[in-house]
Order: C-alpha cells, then sequence, then structure tokens
C-alpha cells in the first residue's frame, strides 16, 4: 500500500483554537463534499465537491484545495502544544469527512501516529463498510440525528434518514465515545414530539450520554448568495432561549422514562 | 474539573468606599508645592540630599491628613479622594498653561480650583532654573534635544518631567522589623565613618538624611494615630469607634516598630506605599511580592485565632481601595502615554521562591479576590507562572481574568529567570524577581532598574530611511544611501539597522542627561534606605547606591517593521511589482488617503522650506494651498489613487508576522534584535548597562499619531502596533497561531520586558470548561517560552455602547498596555485602538 502521508484529498478550511467541539484545544479540518443538502445548512460551500467561486463583500475566492496528508499534518502539528496541555485533538468536520474515506483514514492513522486525539463530526450517511473502516481511528464521535421520519428527513436534508439511525446503531456499540447532536430548525424537529421522539432514540444507543441541542442560526445565509444559490429558510427565525430550554426538559424528561443515562445540554 | 478557591463574601464597606473615592472628579491640591518650596528657601546652603529630607519632614508635619468615612487603613496624600499634589521641583512649567483644559481634557482631566491656581503661581516663580527638568535639558547635546523634543522618535519625557518611581522597596523588612531599625543601622554606619575618608561628607550627609525621613515618617504615622484618637472621642456609633481605637493604635506602633498583627502589617505596608509617592512623584512604585511578605503575619494571626479569612479579605480589600486613592497629574501629552490614571502599582502573586520551589499561598488567591471584590484599576495585578505552579490558582486566574478587568497579567518564570541572569542577577535574586510598572522584571528591593527609560518608535527610523535622515527639511540622522540608489534587500535594512542605532545612542545620551539630573537636583533619601545596599554605600539610589543598576528603554513597532521590511523585500526588491520610487511617493502621499492636520501642517513646512531654498517666493496664499493639497490628496490623480489602492491590496496579500508562519516571524525576531542587541553596548551614570524592553504602554497611539505611512500599508498618523504582538486586524489565524508567532521572538533579550495584549470574546471562558481550556492555552502558551500576556475579555459590543453611553460604565476596566484602567477616561482613539484589537471567539 502506498504510504497514506501521501494521500491527497479536498478540504475548503482549517480552524485552529476550536474550543466548542469536543474535548481541549481542537483544529477542525473541513473536507468537501456531503451527501446531505441540508437547507439550513451553514457552510452551503462545503456541499460540492469540486472547487467552487464564493463571492463575500465583493471579493470571490476559490472555495476548496487539494492537499496531501503530510502538508495537512504540518498544519496540524503547529498546535500540538495545545492539545498535549489540553486534551485536545483533530476534529475532522465537513462537509461530510466520511465521504472521502481513504482521505479521511489516512488523516486519522497520521494523528494518532502523533499521539494527537481524533474526533468527527459526522451525518454517518455513508456505506457500513466506510463507517467499519474509520470508526477504529476516532476518539469521539460527534453525530447529528436530524428527524426520526424519514420522509421529513428527505424532505429537508435531501436524504431519508434509515441509512443514517442504523449507523448511529453500529458507532454506538463500536467507537470509544459518542455524542448525539440536533440541530434544531424551526418548522422541521422544534416540537416537543419531534425532540422526544430523537431523545428515546439517543438514550437507546449503548454507550451513549449526551446529546446537544444545537439551536439553528444564520451565520451561514451570506455565503448562498456568494455562490448563487438561494436561501430557502428566510423566513425562519433562531429559537428563543425559553423553547431550547423547554426542549432540553423535554428531551431529559423522555430519556429518563427509560435509563436516565442521557445528559442532554443546549450548545457544543 | 477543579473548584474555584477560596471565594470568599464581600464586606458591604468596600462598597461604600469605592463609591466615595469616585463621587467627584479628583482634584490638584496645592499643600505639598507651598511646602517644598518654603522648605528649599531654608536650606539652600546644605547639600542636595539633606535638603531633600528636610523639606520631606517640612511636608509630613504639615500636610492636612484625613482619615476617610469607613476606612481601617488610612494615609492619604490628599484631602480630596484621588487627589493629587505637585512636584515642583521636577518641573511644572507644563502646567500653568494646563490650567484652563485640565479639567475637560480627553485624558486624565483634573479639577483645578482657582485658590489653588494662586497657590501655584505663588510658588513657582522660585523653581525656575532649579528643576531636574531644566538641568536635564541643560545635559542633553542640543541635537539630542532637538530630537526628543521634536522629532517624535524617541522621548525621554516620563522621567524629564517627572520623578522615577519605578521601584519596588523592602516592605518586609519595615513591618518585620520597624523603621527605628534602619535609624539604627545609620547611626551604626555613622559611627564607622572616619573624618579621613574621602567620602566623609557625602556619606555622613546621606545616613543624616535617611534618619530624618524615617523620623519624618514615623511622626507622620503618630499624627493619623492622634487624628483617629480624637475621631473615637467624638464617635458616637460604638463600632466605628472601635476601629478608630484599633486605627490609633496600629499607627502609633508602624512603620516604627514591628508589626504584631496582619492588621498592623497592612497598616505599616500602606505608609510605606503612601508616603514614597509623596517624596517623590515617580510613578510604578511596585509592591512586588505581597503574598510573600505578608503571608507570616496573616498565618500567625489565623492559628492564633486572632482573625477570619473574612476580616483578612476586608483588610486586603481596603489596601485594594486605597491603591486608587493614590494619583498623579502629568502634562496633557504623558497623559495620553501613560492614560487612565495610571500609577502602575504592581503586585505579584505565586511563582517560585529563592529556592526554586512553589511560593503559592493563601493570600495568591486572596489578592485575586481582592481584585473580583474591588474591581478598580490599581494595584496592576500580575501572576508569575511556572511549569510547577499549581493548578487550581491558574483556574482563579482565569476566573478573574473572565471578569474583563485586564488582570491578572501572566509572566513566566521559565523565560524571566534565565533572562535575568544573562544581565547579571544572581539565581536567587532572579528566582525572587518581581514585576515593576508594567511589565518589567526586577530583582525585590535590590533594584534601580530606570525601566521605562524612554519610548522608541521603530517605525520613525524606517522612515528615516526614505529620506536618508532627514526630517522635517532638517538632515537629523545619517545620511544614508539614496534608497532609489539601492539595488539589494540588504543594502536597505542596513540602512534601517544605521538610523535605528544612530537614534538609539542619542535616546540614551538623552537617558543618561536625565538620569545625572535626579542626582543633583532630587536625590531620595526615604526611598534610598528601603532599598539594598544604599545605607552601606552611603549613597543614594540616585547617586547608584543600588544593588543592581540598570535603564532599561522600551521600543515597540516590531510588528509594522517587520511587515515593512517583509513588503520592501517581496514587492520592490524580489517580484519588482513596486518601483522604490513609486513606494517612496505612496509613503509621501500616505497612499493617497489624504493626511491629517498635523501631518499636512508638517509636510507643508517641509515643502516651504524647500521652495525657500531653492529661493522661491513664498506667500501665504501659497502655504494654504500646498496645505489643503495634502490635506485632501487633492495633487494626486484618480489614475495614481487606483494604482494606490492596487498597491494596499498588493501589500495585503505579503504574509504578515502573528499567523504562525516561521520565516516571517524569524523575521520579525530579528527586527525586535535590531533594538534589543544595540542598546546593550550603552551604559549609564549609576555604573549600570543598558537593556531592551518591548513594550508601548500605551504610546503606541499618540506616538502612532507623529508617524508617516509605512510600508506595510499602515496610514499616516495612525497606531502603532502594541506591543510584541502582531499589528491589529493582521492575525487572522486565531490566537494559538498569534502566541506561536510571538514565542519566536528573541523575548528573554528584551530583559526589561515584553508585552502582548490579547483580546478574547466572553464566550471563549465561558462555564468551567472555558476556564480549563484557557489555563491549558496559557500553559501551551508559556511552554514555549513566551514571557507575559494579558487579556481584555469584554465584548466589541460591550465597548462600542460604552463609548456611547459613557455615564453607564464609569468603572469599567480595561486593559491598556500593562496595566488596567476605566475605559471612559481614555481617549476616544487609544479606545478606538482598544476595539480593533484583534478579538479571538474561540470557533
Amino acid at each position: 500500500m502506498a504510504n497514506y502521508y501521501d494521500q491527497t484529498g479536498r478540504i475548503f478550511d482549517i480552524q485552529r483554537f476550536s474550543i466548542h467541539d469536543g474535548p481541549g484545544i481542537r483544529t477542525i479540518v473541513f473536507l468537501k463534499g456531503c451527501y446531505l443538502r441540508c437547507r439550513w445548512c451553514c457552510n452551503p460551500e462545503s456541499q460540492e465537491y469540486k472547487l467552487q467561486e464564493l463571492t463575500m463583500n465583493g471579493t470571490t475566492k476559490t472555495v476548496g484545495q487539494d492537499i496531501t496528508v503530510r502538508e495537512l499534518m504540518e498544519e496540524i502539528a503547529k498546535d500540538e502544544v495545545y492539545y498535549r496541555r489540553s486534551g485536545g485533538g483533530v476534529t475532522l468536520s465537513g462537509g461530510e469527512a466520511m465521504a472521502q474515506p481513504d482521505f479521511a483514514e489516512a488523516i486519522l492513522r497520521a494523528c494518532h501516529d502523533r499521539g494527537f486525539s481524533t474526533a468527527i463530526e459526522t451525518t454517518a450517511f455513508a456505506d457500513r463498510d466506510v463507517v467499519a473502516r474509520l470508526i477504529p481511528h476516532i476518539d469521539h464521535v460527534m453525530m447529528d440525528i436530524k428527524h426520526m421520519d424519514s420522509v421529513k428527513h428527505e424532505a429537508f436534508t435531501g436524504q431519508p434518514n434509515e441509512k443514517i439511525l442504523a449507523n448511529a446503531r453500529y458507532i454506538a456499540e463500536h467507537a470509544s465515545h459518542m455524542v448525539i447532536r440536533v440541530p434544531v430548525i424551526p418548522g422541521f424537529n422544534d416540537t416537543p414530539a419531534e425532540i422526544a421522539a430523537i431523545a428515546r432514540f439517543a438514550e437507546s444507543l449503548p454507550g451513549v450520554h449526551e446529546l446537544h441541542l444545537l439551536p439553528y442560526h444564520r451565520l451561514g445565509t451570506d455565503k448562498y448568495a456568494g455562490l448563487g444559490r438561494e436561501y430557502t429558510l428566510s423566513h425562519i427565525t433562531p429559537p428563543s432561549v425559553a423553547h431550547m430550554q423547554m426542549l432540553k426538559e423535554t428531551a431529559e424528561r423522555e430519556a429518563c422514562k427509560l435509563t436516565c443515562h442521557l445528559r442532554v445540554q443546549i450548545g457544543g | 474539573m477543579s473548584e474555584l478557591k477560596f471565594v470568599i463574601e464581600k464586606s458591604p464597606r468596600i462598597a461604600r468606599l469605592i463609591h466615595d473615592l469616585y463621587k467627584d472628579m479628583p482634584e490638584i491640591e496645592a499643600d505639598r508645592a507651598e511646602l517644598v518650596t518654603e522648605s528649599y528657601k531654608q536650606t539652600e546652603n546644605l547639600p542636595i540630599i539633606k535638603r531633600r529630607s528636610a523639606a520631606f519632614r517640612h511636608i509630613l508635619e504639615n500636610i492636612p491628613i484625613v482619615i476617610r468615612d469607613g476606612e481601617l487603613i488610612v494615609g492619604s496624600n490628599s484631602v480630596a479622594p484621588r487627589g493629587c499634589q505637585t512636584f515642583p521641583e521636577f518641573s511644572y512649567e507644563w502646567l500653568p498653561p494646563e490650567y484652563e483644559t485640565i479639567a475637560t481634557r480627553e485624558a486624565d482631566p483634573f479639577y483645578i480650583s482657582p485658590d489653588t491656581i494662586r497657590r501655584l503661581e505663588n510658588v513657582h516663580p522660585y523653581w525656575k532654573g532649579k528643576t531636574v527638568s531644566d538641568l536635564a535639558a541643560a545635559n542633553m547635546d542640543p541635537e539630542v534635544l532637538d530630537v526628543f523634543l521634536n522629532h517624535g522618535i524617541f522621548t525621554v519625557g516620563n522621567y524629564f518631567y517627572n520623578g522615577v518611581g519605578h521601584v519596588n522597596v523592602n516592605y518586609e523588612k519595615v513591618i518585620n522589623c520597624g523603621l527605628e531599625t534602619y535609624i539604627q543601622e545609620c547611626i551604626t554606619e555613622l559611627s564607622k565613618l572616619t573624618r579621613g575618608q574621602g567620602d566623609y561628607a557625602q556619606r555622613r550627609s546621606f545616613l543624616e538624611s535617611v534618619i530624618e525621613s524615617c523620623e519624618a515618617v514615623i511622626a507622620y504615622a503618630r499624627r493619623y494615630s492622634d487624628l483617629a484618637l480624637s475621631q473615637a472621642a467624638a464617635c458616637a456609633d460604638p463600632a466605628r469607634k472601635a476601629e478608630l481605637l484599633t486605627i490609633a493604635e496600629a499607627c502609633d506602633r508602624v512603620p516604627a516598630k514591628p508589626a504584631r498583627s496582619f492588621h498592623e502589617a497592612c497598616q505599616g505596608f500602606w505608609f510605606i506605599q503612601q508616603l514614597m509617592q509623596m517624596e517623590s512623584s515617580g510613578h510604578s512604585i511596585s509592591p512586588g511580592r505581597f503574598d510573600q511578605y505578608m503571608y507570616p503575619f496573616f498565618k500567625a494571626d489565623l492559628d492564633a485565632g486572632r482573625i477570619t479569612y473574612e476580616a483578612a479579605q476586608e483588610l486586603l480589600d481596603c489596601i485594594w481601595v486605597k491603591l486608587n486613592d493614590l494619583n498623579k497629574v502629568r502634562d496633557a501629552a504623558s497623559a495620553e502615554g501613560f492614560a487612565g490614571y495610571g500609577l502602575f502599582q504592581n503586585l505579584i502573586v505565586g511563582g517560585q521562591d529563592e529556592h526554586g520551589l512553589d511560593a503559592t499561598n493563601d493570600l495568591s488567591y486572596m489578592c485575586m479576590e481582592a481584585q473580583m471584590h474591588v474591581r478598580l484599576p490599581q494595584p496592576s495585578l500580575s501572576i508569575r507562572v511556572w511549569n510547577g505552579s499549581p493548578h487550581s490558582l491558574l483556574i482563579k486566574a482565569a476566573a478573574v481574568t473572565r471578569e474583563g478587568m485586564g488582570v491578572p497579567a501572566f509572566y513566566n518564570d521559565e523565560v524571566i529567570i534565565p533572562s535575568m541572569m544573562s544581565r547579571g542577577y544572581t539565581l536567587e535574586d532572579a528566582r525572587g524577581y518581581c514585576i515593576i510598572g508594567c511589565v518589567e522584571p526586577s530583582a525585590c528591593h535590590k533594584t534601580d532598574g530606570w525601566h521605562d527609560a524612554a519610548f522608541f518608535n521603530m517605525v520613525r527610523p524606517l522612515e528615516l530611511v526614505f529620506s536618508s535622515g532627514m526630517d522635517k527639511g532638517e538632515q537629523i540622522g545619517p545620511k544614508t544611501m539614496d534608497v532609489l540608489e539601492m539595488t539589494s534587500f540588504d543594502q536597505f535594512f542596513d540602512a534601517y539597522k544605521t538610523q535605528q542605532e544612530f537614534f538609539i545612542e542619542m535616546m540614551a545620551q538623552a537617558d543618561n542627561a536625565v538620569d545625572a539630573a535626579h542626582a543633583v537636583r532630587c536625590p531620595l533619601p526615604f526611598e534610598s534606605c528601603l532599598i539594598d545596599d544604599c545605607i552601606a554605600n552611603g549613597r543614594s539610589v540616585q547617586e547608584g547606591g543600588c544593588h543592581y543598576n540598570f535603564t532599561g528603554p522600551q521600543g515597540f513597532g516590531i510588528a509594522n517593521v517587520a511587515d515593512s521590511l517583509a513588503v520592501m523585500r517581496k514587492l520592490v526588491f524580489e517580484d519588482g511589482v513596486i518601483t522604490m520610487a513609486e513606494m517612496k511617493q505612496a509613503l509621501r502621499d500616505n497612499f493617497g488617503k489624504g493626511a491629517t492636520n498635523k501631518r499636512a501642517m508638517e509636510l507643508t513646512t517641509e515643502a516651504a522650506k524647500m521652495l525657500d531654498a531653492e529661493g522661491k517666493e513664498i506667500n501665504a496664499d501659497l502655504i494654504k494651498a500646498i496645505f489643503m493639497g495634502f490635506k485632501n490628496a487633492a495633487h494626486i490623480s484618480a489614475d495614481k489613487k487606483a494604482r494606490y489602492d492596487d498597491m494596499l491590496k498588493m501589500i495585503a496579500d505579503v504574509p504578515k508576522y502573528g499567523n504562525d508562519l516561521r520565516e516571517v516571524d524569524l523575521f520579525a525576531r530579528e527586527v525586535g534584535q535590531t533594538y534589543t542587541k544595540p542598546l546593550l553596548a550603552h551604559t549609564n551614570p549609576r555604573g549600570g548597562m543598558f537593556h531592551a524592553g518591548l513594550y508601548p504602554v500605551s504610546a503606541n497611539v499618540p506616538l502612532g499619531h507623529q508617524a508617516g505611512a509605512s510600508p506595510d500599508g499602515r496610514l499616516s498618523n495612525t497606531p502603532i502596533a502594541d506591543g510584541v504582538g502582531p499589528m491589529s486586524g493582521r492575525d487572522v489565524k486565531g490566537p494559538t497561531a498569534t502566541a506561536n508567532s510571538v514565542s519566536r521572538l528573541d523575548l528573554g533579550d528584551a530583559s526589561n520586558g515584553t508585552l502582548l495584549n490579547q483580546k478574547f470574546h466572553p464566550s471563549a471562558l465561558a462555564g468551567e470548561m472555558g476556564l480549563e481550556k484557557f489555563v491549558a492555552y496559557l500553559r501551551g502558551f508559556f511552554d514555549q517560552k513566551g514571557m507575559h500576556v494579558q487579556y481584555n475579555v469584554i465584548s466589541r459590543e460591550t465597548l462600542l455602547d460604552a463609548q456611547a453611553h459613557p455615564e453607564n460604565y464609569k468603572t469599567l476596566v480595561v486593559r491598556v498596555a500593562g496595566y488596567s484602567a476605566l475605559f471612559t477616561t481614555l481617549s476616544r482613539s487609544l479606545q478606538d485602538d482598544i476595539i480593533s484589537r484583534t478579538e479571538q471567539t474561540g470557533l
């Protein structure tokens, strides 16, 4: 097998000093390309695998670059001292990291070679063999469950949820640590019944003890225009603090009907 | 997750003390000026050192004293809360022209009453020609004086106009032994003198002046004892009456004799802190390792059941309030450089002891708790961090940091101790260091560091490269190679080094001229007896009596110069996409952006001188036309302006310092060394050497306003980068990248201190996890030999709101540079500078 440090992949950003996603101080590598088309996505430039032009504030720049794992590790290693001091490391995000499995696996292995902790933010919309290949190299999985109803899921994300739910169970059974996250989107999944359903599912996953409710925000909306696309959720507003609190309590109550292992928090 | 230690309830007394202290604008008082003048008139035949102690005694015997409502620790230099005295023996001529404006000026306004003006006007004539400032000017070479006063390259204004301060004294010995011990030591030294020795008269005078000063301080404390007794007698409230009786007993006891309790130790400490300020007009008189020398008194009381944590905390809080009662009026220009009524009383906790063991104790935590309670600019609270610092102490420090007051500032033992040893401090003295003023390391009570000796704007010599040493129509610097003839970047960089070294030497001469003037006109006997080894050496601090002597002037602008040189190398010399002539003209034209009034006036003067030299006729209309042209950039065509915009874009794309790019950062390191290395060659009149600091206090704003545009795209008359950090807004890779870049500088070579400001959004420190990650981040920076860092944790929105509604933010404290200040008392441009610092949110 060729040296995995020579593996090339496509990313669209590297973000250092990330402190709200996973343990410690982390560097997030954003891989380009995703199978889902979530209508609220705050990184619309992440969805297409192909390189794109994005125009913001009158300046046009190309989104996406191809990079080898060796080059990427040079950038990642710059914050090594902070990973060690904080118990942090590297997080793969996207896009969907599992959509570039060879690249993702190579990064994860290279990180473990250096002793950096690894994490992934994933939709888990991937073939089972890909999931099975990657999970042994990942210390922390942060996985989205967006909706329990497959039809509604497909209407808002472009994909049904059966594969996702099945993978969630597989990951829960095989990963060392897993957190379930829910982007709370008004008009999509922000009713108590919908959140309760997700909470029940999360509670049923072995070893899962954390559910994070992430309130919808509008930070990425300008980018849609910058890509020449329409933002279809311009009519909705972020949920109120009170509403989020109510959903949190709902989720906690629901989980406690079962085993009460699940800790629910608002934000990542 | 560690719990937050030493969360102690705040006494209601503290809020009342603070309220009373900040009710009114601070006021200037005339008593000291009158008393010092009276005394000087009667002592003209005496040696200067004895005139000083006689004046000190006369002041302390007669100046009004006051015990403020509810105080437990007493002693004020002014009747008005936060008032100040003046010190005409250092300088006074700047004050009369400001009588009318001083209450309304932007930076640090003071109220001055008509009666005070009248009284000051009575004494000022006596001082004509007799001040430190007058002698300092006479000591300077004329061209050095011209460059200092008129060209904005460096300024030695701080000690030219004021006392020096900037020391840590032996509080420990005073509270443990009492001033009577000092008097005994002097008597012993006097008895050892022989009449035949050459320095007999000098030593005798010095030792006698110390005795007189100590006796004056003891008598002053007893005036407070008497006042407390008489107030107690008239007090109807039994609780307050008891407090006043305790105060009376303490002031009778200390600082004459050893303190017997934590309360007496606090009171003894305070009299020293207060009266050092009364003796001279110096600032940055720094309490240093307060948690170390006060701890035995606290522990003894605690073990004996004489005090509770709550009562001890209340006394600490009272000292924290009192540190804000001291104040100082400066001239308008200096007030901008030290904006925020700063007295820079640096108090540091934690770190190693002289044996290299961790010295953290309960008071280390309680000092931080005092900061949480009192929330005022003073003291400049600092913390020493080393590999063995307890995690819980750093978590406590992070919790204080999160409050947004800009304190504590963090110092790294692992860099500072070897740095100090490289300048001749012993290992034990280096381990025991404290911080003076903003950021300057110093051996406790053994050092006259002349820290803060000058500001040196590293951007100005770069301007002079383009003019081959010409400024405002005068050849003030070396005539380096014409830039238009340069063919390599090395020639350009060499010219910069030549200009830099020339002005560094000038600055050293200016500093030494001022230094020598202090020794002749204002030696300080009281300060001297409190610093080793002045008594044994028989001479004052100002005459070189201290164990360690340094002069530490500070440079700033590394980021602008490094970025500028990188731009010149890449765009002009390597890629050739901008010609040298174009760049030179772009800088004169301020990249087509027009000039401020001040800058336009300077350019007009220059142009007029050139026309005059060419024999052209000059009239008022022509001058006006030239001026308006510069102001509006009217003479610049639209094409040219478009080209300048293109140039600015190219400049923006050149990699900048602060983004964790190894090569760029190492170049910034080399630029820093063009300041730190040449300084080491110079010596001071006290037998010490020069060494560099790299920090600007807040002078990067006013001195930036005196500098033209620079090749890094910085427009003329705008702020310079504010320390060893990157230029505002140019570091775009987050705080770890910034920290890594800064770590690549040769920080330890700036043995007089470095300064890194970082700004975090409050969300980055939210919750227990936020504190943990913040501490990890700090440790990571210090693992890589970061030397100092301080944080402003206030959201941009809050600061903008405070600008818009200052009335709602009267006590909003922010970090300026090496110190914290009330945001609303800062000038608008300094406020803007703080707001524009890159904000790290944590993503």
